[in-house]
């Protein structure tokens, strides 16, 4: 998959681009998807972005139906309707966007790795960050989990957080 | 519509030119504000009636014009008037915001000549009002309107390049756009008075749904000395707002003018 650069740049929430693999932030995250009896199951969009104070918020990921064809746009059509994602992020970005576009995703839990420094995960400088989950179902509900955390570029971090109907738990560790 | 009586032609006239002045309230209502995507439609109902957003009395038929994102003019596709909406689309094609606007405006008045009292013509304008008095009139009386009524949409990311004044009648430069209203956040925004900043001017917020409620709950403000208002919303949906000069008419013999600025807003849920 190539990287390109999508009108963020890693500084923008990070420090320096390259840091030695050996050394490397690791971001392991966990995302529930829970499996909904519902007579119209759609698989949800999703957005995983990171935020901190006085800086761009950077998206991670999205999962949508980037390879939809025909009058819904080319699967872009609905990402507006993960919506705080769309306000805080996705707005900006040109889509598709490589890096960070990925299919939406099966009910189940899902892991995810993200390596500072590479892909659509930036370095992350010491201070107070949130990650947010945005999920939203065509013709069914949106719900957001956010999970706070402070990173001093050294001690493990880890939190997690729950969704009462659009995703189930979500738990995220970073460390060095 | 009967012309024949001028009265009644004047007073129809009217009404198509400040439908903020009359009890129906005129309103664009877009299908979608935000839209993400490079090429999306919306299509919009453009009505007047007394229930915000409910169509239930007469169509707007005026073609609006379509300002887009790169300074350019857009057009409308498959204007169609009904009985109670008229309803169009809107390709969006470029990124960032356009703005759909009806501009209404007319010179309604009266003049002697020769002892007889004449109406001024039909379709008269400021631009065109000294050519519509003959020399020697006498008794000139004239009403001028300027009402507005738009709305705005955003295809990606807000830009602003569509906010540009013409320095005629009621406009709106954004400090909050029109297109990032969130419930929790106050929204500002400045209304200009012919290009200056409109001070003191009414400015009220009407949320959609009235009929499934019992107050109308209308948010009456004023705008400050630079024309600034702040907005803070009770909940997320559409609102109509409308903005109209404070104080009295000028008096009997003087010109009048009468200015109006409508806009339909969607403030989204945080």
């Amino acid at each position: 998959m190539q990287f390109r650069i999508t009108g963020l740049t890693a500084a923008a929430l990070g420090g320096a681009a390259f840091t030695p693999a050996a050394n490397a932030q690791t971001l392991d995250l966990s995302v529930a998807i829970p499996k909904l009896t519902v007579a119209e199951y759609h698989r949800p969009y999703v957005a995983i972005w990171l935020e901190k104070e006085g800086v761009t918020p950077r998206t991670i990921a999205v999962w949508y139906d980037f390879d939809l064809k025909g009058s819904e746009g080319e699967g872009t059509k609905w990402l507006r309707d993960v919506r705080q994602w769309w306000r805080a992020s996705g707005r900006s970005i040109a889509f598709p966007a490589d890096g960070i576009t990925g299919a939406t995703r099966a009910p189940g839990t899902h892991k995810l790795n993200f390596t500072g420094g590479r892909g659509s995960m930036p370095n992350l400088t010491p201070g107070a960050y949130r990650l947010i989950v945005e999920a939203a179902r065509e013709a069914g509900g949106r719900e957001a989990v956010t999970l706070s955390f402070n990173w001093d570029g050294k001690t493990a971090v880890s939190a997690s957080g729950k969704g009462a109907h659009e995703l189930g738990a979500v738990s995220m560790t970073l460390k060095r | 519509m009967n012309l024949r009586n001028p009265m009644i032609a004047i007073a129809a006239l009217a009404v198509v030119a400040a439908p903020a002045a009359y009890a129906h309230r005129a309103w664009l209502l877009p299908s979608s504000t935000i839209v993400s995507g490079t090429d999306n439609y919306v299509t919009v109902d453009a009505a007047a009636s007394n229930e915000v957003f409910f169509f239930d009395h007469r169509p707007l038929v005026q073609i609006p014009t379509v300002f887009q994102p790169d300074g350019t003019e857009g057009k409308i596709e498959n204007h169609a008037v009904g009985k109670f909406r008229a309803t169009f689309d809107l390709h969006l094609t470029q990124q960032g915001t356009y703005r759909l606007s009806i501009l209404n405006e007319g010179v309604v008045g009266s003049y002697k000549l020769n002892g007889e009292t004449k109406q001024l013509p039909r379709g008269t304008t400021a631009a065109t009002l000294a050519a519509a008095i003959p020399a020697g009139a006498t008794d000139v009386t004239t009403s001028e309107s300027i009402g507005r009524n738009e709305t705005f949409i955003t295809q990606g990311a807000p830009t602003n390049t569509v906010f540009k004044t013409s320095g005629r009648g009621i406009e709106l430069v954004p400090v909050t756009h029109p297109n990032d209203l969130i419930v929790g956040e106050p929204a500002t925004f400045q209304f200009m008075t012919d290009g200056k900043p409109g001070a003191n001017l009414k400015v009220t917020a009407i949320q959609g749904g009235i009929r499934y409620r019992d107050a109308l709950n209308p948010i009456d403000l004023k705008t400050d000395a630079q024309g600034k208002v702040v907005i803070n919303w009770p909940g997320p949906g559409m609102y109509w707002l409308n903005v109209t000069p404070e104080g009295a008419p000028a008096a009997p013999g003087q010109p009048q003018r009468r200015l109006a600025y409508i806009t339909t807003l969607e403030v989204l849920a945080p």
